[in-house]
């Protein structure tokens, strides 16, 4: 039993150790007090071991505990920057699922990103045009991120299943058009907020913002429960239930679960429906619990670091629910990095790319840490784009 | 027996193109010319030389315009019917259809307007740049069987280094010698992860992206904003007159006034699509890309030939992307690449990976881009939002079949084994 | 010239596919290689031919020692191979496929294909190949795609020629005409090694047979040598491939078509014109040669196949229109031709691969629920009954053998209540006791009053089983023949030529 886990656990975890590492060569490669003591080496790592150190001390200081903020406060007080991580972890857990689940059916959803957008701008939508009692006012907007969201994911699912059209390309594509859509949306007088010229809505009425947990002193508030249920249902719904059963059918072998009765076209269109869902519900919380306002930018990356997440998580629920606390704690903490010791936060970006990188080439990392037992990476076969 | 079936395929497809053209042109007969309630002067403007002086003007009424034009593509739409008939091929009227077509949705979307006709189609050349250079590099890569999602990254990577050593060598010539080399290098870890790691190429391509967008961000906030003397002000390159050529009016300062960036993507265009189907090279490259055993069984060595493909497309790539510092505006910017990269791969899907058709896709998209910034200016009954998703629709469409079945090279994606198939 | 094999060793991880083989073909002679699926002939050709570099062993040609480390060696000393799966780029004409990789240019640098295509027309004329060099390899039958990798040998001028399973995708007729041609090869002086399964053809040309069993040679016979003898050497044991059998007592109608055609999607016919019956308590073989629609009309019968016209009754109700799902459901058991692609998810474990087509009905699931520990429980009573050998039932499929899959897809699919029961190939590449089981299977599966269809191009399976033959050629059923019908008579129809003996005919 320990032993399986340690398997599971272990290549993300050197992976990562491993981005770590690089990441801190071009922080500390990078930095002209470093390059300044080149010429000695004892000095030279010394100084280079500080750099790098004080670097990552400052990004876990910003994405989980940071005792200045607890000083003359309260223990508790020093907890802040996770209360940030976990805001940030919300939104990505739930864009992370939408990859994962597609992943299990076979499909590449790149397209988070554009679902995001669609879920975001019903949410918003619903959030600053009508009045609706508290309770109501977040479901029905939610929903309604949600239903827009299913029906832009929908249509990837039934471009693929109809007409054969790669997802991969579609969804690309998807999320530029979606992007643009956004900018429409927001130059018109339906979302564009009065007085404005810039793309920006008007903010979300407070019956249909997201209930915080801890006060008014800290933005973390329900919506990371509703991505955890959400991680639960997905991970209910791909172990035990029929439905799940057609959609890892269809995503192990779909020529097989054609010739078993199982429907690919139902399970495509319906998985893309689920999958933007989720996104949609991702932007659908981002919107009510973080942002309240709909810009053009209101997506950042997650449906990006979606793509990563999911990677790292290995397409399973609860895998995407610990990489979605470290991506968003990377985020959250890069910010903190960068104001404090002046290194640019887009090195988040480049740890993250690697340690995706070295998840899906396990015989890399097998090979540096010279490790055996190494459990193969369910690596995602190559399918191509007549697959 | 089969070979009736895929020669009624082909001219069931190039049927259904027919048809289509049909309908557009009704649609524009209805949409440009019939239903636009008032109707406006349309001016064009055409620049014949490079001096403003020589400016024509053209002055139409919109209505006129749109039902004269439509008429035009009706005229060539039958011409494309019976040479399809008689069993030639009807390229041209497809081309003289296109130019109908867009010239009448013109004359609609610009009434009462002025549109400088030579400085749209001399701006959607330009745009078109590195999407041509970025289609070329994804061309060459998957045709040798290796998906390249990683044209933004090349772009990107090799636009930072032409930009920083143009700027710190203040010579514009180094930048843009050193740009394949960067572009070589990013596909290097494209050709190592996807050959010997055979690990996911749609991932891979994915994770350079952001890698390069990691590095060269970082990058820039680190040494390009803190002393952009040094760091960021190359200079650029500048145009070259081809003796005679340049004199042409409107060609002339279109096609022979300008950088060698243009020069040498009119030479890769070339010799790529005469070397696909005509070289060895061009053969290996389709046959790895194709059926891979095939090619080993004949001994070729299926892992050399794609590594060495997949670092000639990266320099192809590099000098798109040195095209974006040192060939127009001489400053790194952070992703200032916008997602071009993914209209080339998008200019590569719908032009079916032959060279021509891509840089037809290229060339359709950037006008596009173009169009949309000059009726912006204008003011027009199209929201600019909508002209800038005309690449991706067009993908969508593309390889939804509805232009008929796109299909890429067989083994494209698929990392090969020695002695692992059967 | 001669190609001797010495001590040719090669592992697949755990598994010895050649076993210090021993093998030695003259000039001027046709050696056979006889051995079961997966003895590991193939293997040892691609090895000879250096698509796989042996673990031990030597190659001589003429006596020497050579290093064969890629085609290119293999090409260099004279050995050319025409493979099982051909190499040819379906989009190359047949001259760029033959210039691949021996590529001659211009001084533009440009390919030269005129050349080959005189080499291609030259060498065509000499064998009565009639192949035109400029004709894409996707527009050609597989017939004429062999003959251009046999010119592809010739014209790289090989002496020694390995055939790996050439007779496999040929109708008899051209089956003959491709063993004139071998003897023709061999009269010209040059060496043939040829692979195959099947003895009469064997006995037929090869000078002398090699015969290998599990990686390891077992003997060399020559071909005087009783096919029974051969056949026990193959195995290992004494074989009796008829299956012991009563004849068949038809009841009522279970199956029946009517003017069904199977279209593509550009409208044309796959299969056409057919009209079939097949009744409780027979088995009913649609013989003929791979690639005449029986895939198609297999297919076609499970509700796989969307454009479809006439009709199809099962036990009286119409199929067509119907999904998959209510097709199985309405009570047929389909066994798909390729196990691995359409039978099995190989990642997905036996249980769940033994209720893939079930695992909605009760006792696995309620609503939407699934409930795998009832699953398991089921899944390790079929396992018991028809005998998988497996080490656990949540191991993946793809751990088991293919003896072992097969029985997973038959289990899965006879122990739902049909009425029908819809078999494609169902012994391709198993070994003779798997083989033995299956038929044994389906013979009972008569004998309790199901109807039994069965697509099979070999046809030793076909008389084996069959109480009545159809026989298809280009997508229709040109005879019904009885099983009492000769070989010869069948083979005729195979070929597409219509004798008047032919009686009982296509009704
Ligand atoms: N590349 C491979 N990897 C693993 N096993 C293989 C491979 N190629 C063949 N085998 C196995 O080796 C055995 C011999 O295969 P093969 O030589 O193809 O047999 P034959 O041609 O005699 O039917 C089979 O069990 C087959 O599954
Ligand atoms: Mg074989």
């Amino acid at each position: 039993m320990i032993k399986k886990i340690l398997d599971k656990t272990l290549l993300p975890l050197f992976a990562f150790l491993l981005a770590l590492f690089v990441g801190g060569l071009v922080i500390g490669f990078t930095d002209n007090k470093v390059l300044a003591k080149i010429s000695s080496p004892i000095e030279f790592l010394k100084i280079l071991g500080s750099t790098v150190g004080n670097a990552y001390l400052a990004l876990f200081q910003g994405a989980i505990y940071d005792p200045n903020l607890a000083e003359g406060k309260s223990f508790m007080a020093g907890f802040y920057p996770l209360s940030e991580t976990m805001v940030a972890t919300a939104p990505l857990i739930l864009c992370g699922l939408s990859v994962a689940l597609a992943f299990k059916s076979g499909l590449f959803n790149i397209g988070a990103q554009g679902q995001f957008i669609f879920g975001a701008v019903g949410a918003s939508y619903i959030g600053f045009k009508y009045e609706m009692p508290m309770v109501m006012h977040i479901m029905v907007a939610t929903l309604a991120g949600l239903i827009l969201a299913a029906l832009w994911g929908g249509i990837v699912g039934l471009l693929k299943a109809k007409t054969g059209a790669h997802e991969v390309i579609v969804t690309i594509m998807l999320n530029y058009i979606a992007a643009k859509f956004l900018l429409f949306l927001l130059s018109t007088q339906y979302f564009l907020r009065p007085g404005r010229l810039d793309p920006i809505a008007p903010s979300v009425k407070e019956t249909a913002k997201l209930p915080s947990l801890f006060g008014v002193d800290y933005r973390v508030n329900i919506g990371i429960f509703i991505a955890l249920a959400a991680a639960v249902f997905i991970w209910w719904l791909l172990n035990r239930s029929i439905i799940g059963f057609r959609f890892r059918a269809v995503g192990a072998n779909s020529s097989a679960a054609r010739t078993a009765g199982i429907s690919v076209s139902a399970a495509m269109i319906a998985t893309m429906a689920i999958s933007g869902a989720l996104a949609g519900m991702g932007g659908a919380i981002h919107t009510l619990g973080n942002q309240y306002e709909l810009t053009d930018t209101v997506a950042a990356t997650f449906g990006f670091d979606a793509i990563t997440v999911a990677l790292l998580g290995r397409g399973t629920p609860l895998g995407v629910v610990l990489a979605s606390f470290l991506f968003a704690g990377l985020r959250v903490g890069g910010q903190t990095m960068q104001a404090n010791v002046g290194v640019p936060v887009e090195i988040v970006l480049v740890i993250q790319a690697l340690v995706v990188l070295f998840i899906a080439a396990p015989d890399l990392v097998k090979r540096i840490f010279k490790l055996r037992n190494l459990q193969e990476a369910s690596a995602m076969a190559s399918k191509g784009w007549n697959g | 027996m089969k070979n009736k079936t895929t020669m009624s395929r082909e001219s069931k497809r190039k049927l259904n193109g027919i048809y289509s053209m049909a309908i557009a042109s009704i649609f524009s007969i209805v949409v440009f010319a019939y239903l636009p309630k008032v109707s406006g002067d349309v001016t064009y403007s055409f620049v014949l030389d490079k001096e403003w002086v020589l400016i024509q003007q053209w002055v139409i009424d919109s209505r006129v315009g749109a039902y004269g034009f439509s008429a035009l593509s009706v005229l060539f739409t039958a011409l494309a019917y019976y040479l399809f008939r008689k069993g030639k091929k009807h390229g041209i009227a497809i081309f003289g259809f296109s130019i109908g077509f867009f010239m009448a949705f013109l004359c609609w979307a610009s009434a009462g307007d002025f549109v400088p006709f030579t400085g749209l189609l001399q701006g959607g050349l330009i745009l078109a740049v590195p999407l041509i250079y970025g289609s070329l590099a994804g061309l060459v890569c998957e045709r040798s069987g290796v998906i390249n999602i990683a044209i933004e990254g090349q772009l990107l990577g090799s636009a930072f280094v032409a930009g920083v050593v143009g700027s710190l060598l203040q010579n514009a010539w180094y930048g843009l010698l050193v740009a394949p080399f960067a572009g070589a290098l990013i596909s290097v870890l494209l050709a190592v992860f996807a050959i010997k790691y055979r690990i996911d190429q749609v991932i891979l391509g994915f994770v350079i992206n952001v890698l390069v967008i990691g590095l060269t961000s970082f990058a820039a906030q680190r040494f390009l904003r803190e002393d952009s003397e040094k760091w960021n002000e190359s200079p650029i390159l500048q145009p070259i007159n081809i003796p005679i050529l340049y004199k042409l009016p409107i060609i002339g300062p279109m096609f022979f006034s300008q950088t060698i960036i243009i020069y040498l993507l009119y030479v890769i265009i070339i010799v790529t699509q005469i070397a696909l189907f005509k070289s060895k090279w061009g053969l290996r490259m389709r046959s790895v890309g194709e059926l891979p055993v095939a090619a080993e069984s004949v001994g070729i060595d299926v892992n050399k030939v794609r590594f060495r493909n997949v670092i000639i497309a990266g320099a192809i790539a590099g000098f798109g992307g040195a095209y974006f510092t040192v060939g127009s505006v001489g400053a790194f910017s952070r992703e200032m690449t916008a997602g071009m990269g993914f209209i080339a791969l998008a200019a590569l899907i719908f032009g079916r990976w032959t060279p021509l058709g891509a840089l037809s896709a290229a060339l359709v998209f950037g006008f596009a881009d173009q169009l949309r910034s000059v009726l912006s200016i204008a003011g027009t009954p199209i929201p600019s939002a909508f002209m800038m998703m005309v690449p991706y629709i067009a993908t969508i469409i593309a390889v939804s079949g509805f232009v008929g079945r796109v299909r890429a090279p067989a083994a494209d994606g698929i990392p090969y084994q020695r002695g692992g198939s059967h | 010239m001669s190609l001797e094999l010495r001590g040719i060793t090669k592992q697949f991880g755990s598994l010895v596919a050649n076993d210090d083989i021993n093998f030695k073909v003259e000039a001027g002679e046709i050696h056979a290689i006889l051995g079961e699926n997966g003895a590991g002939k193939s293997t040892l050709m691609n090895i000879v031919y250096g698509l796989l570099a042996p673990d031990k062993g030597q190659i001589l040609v003429d006596g020497q020692e050579i290093k064969i480390k890629s085609p290119l060696d293999a090409l260099a000393a004279g050995i050319g191979m025409v493979h099982q799966h051909f190499m040819l780029i379906p989009v190359f004409t047949v001259a760029e496929n033959i210039v691949l990789g021996h590529e001659k240019t211009n001084r533009a640098g440009l390919l030269d294909l005129a050349t080959a295509r005189e080499e291609i027309i030259r060498v065509s004329k000499e064998f009565n190949f009639e192949v035109d060099p400029d004709a894409l390899i996707e527009d050609l039958p597989v017939g004429i795609q062999q003959r251009v990798e046999i010119i592809r040998a010739l014209i790289y001028n090989s002496k020694i020629l390995i055939l790996d399973e050439p007779t496999a995708v040929l109708t008899p007729q051209e089956t003959d005409e491709l063993l004139a041609n071998m003897k023709k090869l061999r009269d010209s002086g040059r060496s043939i090694v040829f692979i195959t399964h099947k003895l009469r053809e064997v006995k037929a040309v090869a000078d002398r047979i090699s015969i290998i069993r599990r990686g390891k040679v077992v003997g060399t016979v020559q071909p005087s040598a009783s096919q029974e003898e051969m056949a026990s050497l193959m195995v290992g044991r004494p074989v009796d491939l008829t299956v012991n059998k009563a004849d068949g007592k038809p009841g009522k109608t279970i199956l029946e078509m009517v003017d069904l055609n199977v279209l593509d999607t550009t409208g044309r016919a796959l299969a056409s014109k057919i009209n079939l019956t097949v009744s409780a308590g027979e088995v009913v073989a649609v013989a003929g040669v791979q690639g005449n629609g029986q895939s198609e009309l297999a297919e076609a019968i499970v509700g796989l196949r969307e454009h479809l016209t006439g009709s199809i009754k099962l036990s009286g109700n119409e199929l067509i229109g119907r999904s998959v799902d209510e097709c199985l459901k309405a009570g047929i058991a389909y066994v798909p031709e390729s196990r691995e692609l359409d039978g099995l998810i190989s990642s997905f474990s036996i249980t769940e691969n033994l209720i893939l087509d079930t695992h909605g009905e009760a006792p696995y699931s309620k609503g939407i629920f699934y409930k795998p520990a009832m699953a398991h429980q089921v899944a390790l009573e079929r396992i018991k009954e028809f005998d998988i050998r497996a080490q656990s039932a949540n191991d993946p499929a793809s751990s088991l053998s293919g003896g072992n899959k097969q029985k997973v897809v038959l289990a899965r699919e006879l122990s739902r209540p049909v009425e029908l029961v819809v078999v494609c190939q169902p012994t391709r590449g198993l070994d003779v006791g798997s083989i033995e089981f299956v038929h044994q299977r389906l013979i009972s599966e008569r004998d309790s009053g199901r109807a039994v269809l069965l697509f099979s191009t070999e046809l030793d399976e076909v008389f084996a089983l069959a109480d009545r033959i159809a026989i298809m050629y280009r997508g229709e059923i040109i005879a019904i023949v009885p099983a009492t019908a000769s070989r010869e008579e069948v083979g005729l129809y195979m070929a597409g030529i219509r004798t008047a003996t032919a009686k009982g005919g296509a009704a």
